[in-house]
């Protein structure tokens, strides 16, 4: 398996793998069945959930909404606090940018935190071309790491692997970059986390440069905020001599007060624990404590694009906690690989294709990933209208007309495959304006029911595919209601 | 143009649609929901910020000021430590009965020799009940982030009930943001198999909480 996203194949193919793989959905199933029932009970402990989540889509909201005025003032108060921020338009740009302040440093090597944005923008590939290596130190990213794997849950993302897997991972593995995994190491959780302790404390204690994301970072301070469990993250943010972070312009929020909301949502949501282990935040630098020179670079990559789409926006709410992967019912089968991005599930369903544009044929077939059951939506600490959004893609891909890309106002044209389905819909209002014709063709259709194929051929055929055909009845409604008097007179 | 001009050029575009008398921030974002959860007594809310702790496998130990150092003494006894890392502002009466060598921290100590130091005994800025998390701010009864970080075993000192409040939004209003914080609940974790929580990875295995007073 490679370890990128290029050239995936449309959303049904690669779904249509994965259900077939038995491991891969008792792994997912386990998982995600575990988590949600945790999940439920942690949001029953606070009676004003209700509350917190319309608060925290409410700051979201006012916070994009007047997204220009933040981030010029975050970018004075982290570098008031002694902080350097750069300005990425798309991926390369940052990558350019991290891969010259760690070359700056003479540095070969770094380590990292957990992080989205970076994971988004390939970072890892960008620098390893550039003679650098990085090491993932969230015990999931290692995994995937090691096993030149991707990455497959936003919080967990070697979710699809079970624990005999991960052993097997570690035995083989950890030996090409660095610490051995112990002999005879088994596949009970504590052991497991043991080798990676082991693993990777060399690394931490001899990193000069860090390299993470945040989940917050407030305007009024200048302060970041990284949420996480291991202590990785608290290595990686205080033992290096150069900390860079890499952070999307949404992940701003206004007050420092207003993490009195997120910091109850966001552990709730992702872990279903009432607080993640370790919280750190940090505002610049501190006279020694923590490394020397920090930089942040905000990260751009189809951000205003999304922001310039007034329903599509609300995905910017997102504060990645990954609740609406482990409730949904298309995740569960397909699992992460299948959406084609680092953003999975739900939310990769209606990010992905705005932070990339429906060009490819993955992005255009990703609004479709849905049943629009709208669970997600319900578990979303945010609010977002999970559902409303996809329609929305869908319209758009079927239909085409106006985005931003890059900046730049552009007409998209309506996607290709859905000629047949226009088509349809045209013929079916061409039939419903004329009741004459409407009344033949039903005739018409129930005296030939029995030579009806059960799938439908041509551009029907992948519809039909994993559906019942409805059967047609042997007289039209409209002529029963008429022979009945609308059923009052029955056996007439 | 610069990256910084383009992407505020982007963001300001993209929200042509917002009127420019928006409601302001104050009037934009209701907070409805509760400063606490709950009614409790002083003495309830120490005794659920131990349950709290005791659950994320936090061990808890409770004494008068007076039997602290030797709580401190014992607990370093039982753990086998040799050594101790002690914050420059710590009081010096915590470890007065404790047996084991002391080293202070530097500026100049590298993380490996962090990582020969046995435990680490700390204040902390303040104890959240409803979640069990201590909040460290690197006050000199703290010190720097690493000392809490790199030892396996950490001893931590919350005065009761003063250094209590019972909820996230008591806590972000008594910490200064200025500050690096930490937030501790419980021992370092993970989730990371099957979705199921482990205890014990790069940060200190054993954390120990004494609720004095």
């Amino acid at each position: 398996m490679s370890g990128t996203f290029v050239g995936m194949p449309a959303f049904p193919k690669a779904a249509h793998e994965a259900v077939g793989n038995a491991t891969l959905r008792g792994n997912l199933r386990h998982a995600t069945h575990t988590i949600r029932a945790k999940r439920a009970r942690a949001v029953a402990e606070v009676p004003d959930w209700a509350e917190l989540r319309e608060a925290g889509k409410r700051i979201k909201d006012h916070t994009l909404r007047h997204l220009d005025r933040y981030l010029v003032q975050l970018e004075e108060s982290v570098t008031a606090a002694g902080g350097t921020v750069h300005w990425a338009a798309d991926a390369d740009e940052a990558n350019r940018i991290v891969a010259d302040l760690v070359k700056a440093t003479g540095e070969r090597e770094v380590v990292k935190v957990k992080s989205m944005a970076t994971q988004e923008i390939g970072l890892n590939e960008a620098l390893e071309a550039e003679g650098i290596r990085a090491y993932e130190t969230d015990l999931a990213e290692l995994i995937v790491q090691l096993g030149k794997d991707r990455p497959s849950h936003i919080l967990v993302p070697a979710i699809h692997r079970n624990r005999g897997e991960i052993r097997d991972i570690f035995a083989r593995k950890m030996g090409a970059w660095g610490r051995p995994a112990p002999e005879g190491l088994t596949d009970t959780p504590a052991e497991l986390a043991e080798a990676a302790r082991l693993h990777l404390r060399e690394k931490f204690l001899r990193a000069k440069v860090g390299i993470s994301g945040a989940n917050f970072m407030v305007a009024e301070t200048g302060t970041l905020v990284v949420v996480e469990s291991e202590g990785n993250g608290r290595m990686c943010l205080t033992l290096p001599e150069t900390l860079i972070s890499v952070v999307g312009i949404e992940k701003v929020v206004p007050t420092w007060r207003d993490l009195e909301v997120f910091l109850q949502t966001l552990p709730r949501s992702s872990t279903a624990e009432r607080m993640n282990p370790y919280t750190s935040t940090w505002t610049g630098t501190t006279s020694e404590d923590g490394p020397r020179e920090f930089h942040l670079v905000l990260l751009d990559n189809g951000r205003t694009d999304t922001l310039a789409d007034e329903v599509g926006r609300q995905a910017l709410r997102c504060i990645r906690c990954s609740a609406c992967l482990n409730v949904c019912p298309v995740y569960e089968r397909a699992g992460g690989h299948a959406y084609g991005s680092v953003y999975p599930g739900p939310i990769g369903a209606i990010l992905s294709p705005q932070l990339r544009g429906t060009q490819s044929e993955i992005d255009a077939s990703l609004p479709y990933a849905s049943s629009l059951c709208g669970a997600c939506y319900e578990v979303c600490p945010v609010a977002i209208d999970i559902p409303e959004v996809l329609v929305h893609l869908r319209e758009r891909v079927a239909q085409g007309g106006e985005v931003t890309r890059d900046g730049n106002k552009v007409v998209l044209k309506p996607a290709k495959g859905h000629a047949a389905e226009r088509a349809a819909m045209r013929a079916a209002r061409w039939a419903f304006a004329r009741p004459g014709a409407l009344r033949a063709g039903q005739r018409l259709a129930s005296r030939t029911r029995r030579l009806h194929p059960r799938s439908l051929p041509g551009p029907g055929r992948a519809w039909s595919e994993a559906r019942e055909m409805p059967p047609v009845p042997a007289e039209p409604f409209r002529d029963w209601w008429q022979r009945t008097r609308g059923g009052t007179e029955e056996g007439k | 143009m610069s990256s910084r001009e383009r992407v505020l050029g982007r963001v300001r575009r993209a929200l042509a649609d917002v009127p420019r008398d928006e409601r302001p921030y104050e009037e934009a974002v209701p907070r409805a929901y509760l400063r606490e959860h709950g009614r409790r007594t002083v003495e309830e809310t120490v005794e659920l910020l131990a349950e709290n702790l005791a659950e994320y496998r936090a061990v808890v130990h409770r004494c008068a000021e007076g039997e602290l150092p030797g709580v401190v003494a014992r607990l370093l006894g039982a753990r086998g430590s040799r050594s101790v890392l002690v914050p420059p502002g710590l009081d010096a009466g915590w470890l007065a009965a404790s047996e084991v060598r002391q080293v202070a921290d530097r500026a100049e100590s590298t993380p490996e020799e962090l990582d020969r130091v046995d435990s680490v005994v700390t204040g902390c800025a303040l104890a959240i009940a409803e979640t069990g998390t201590i909040v460290l701010d690197g006050s000199p009864d703290q010190g720097r982030r690493r000392i809490t970080l790199v030892p396996d075993h950490h001893i931590c000192v919350v005065r009761v009930p003063e250094q209590v409040v019972s909820s996230v939004p008591q806590a972000l209003e008594r910490l200064d943001p200025a500050r690096p914080l930490t937030w501790i609940s419980g021992p370092s974790a993970t989730s990371d198999i099957e979705l199921d929580r482990v205890e014990g990875v790069h940060g200190p295995r054993t954390l120990e909480v004494v609720l004095v007073g």
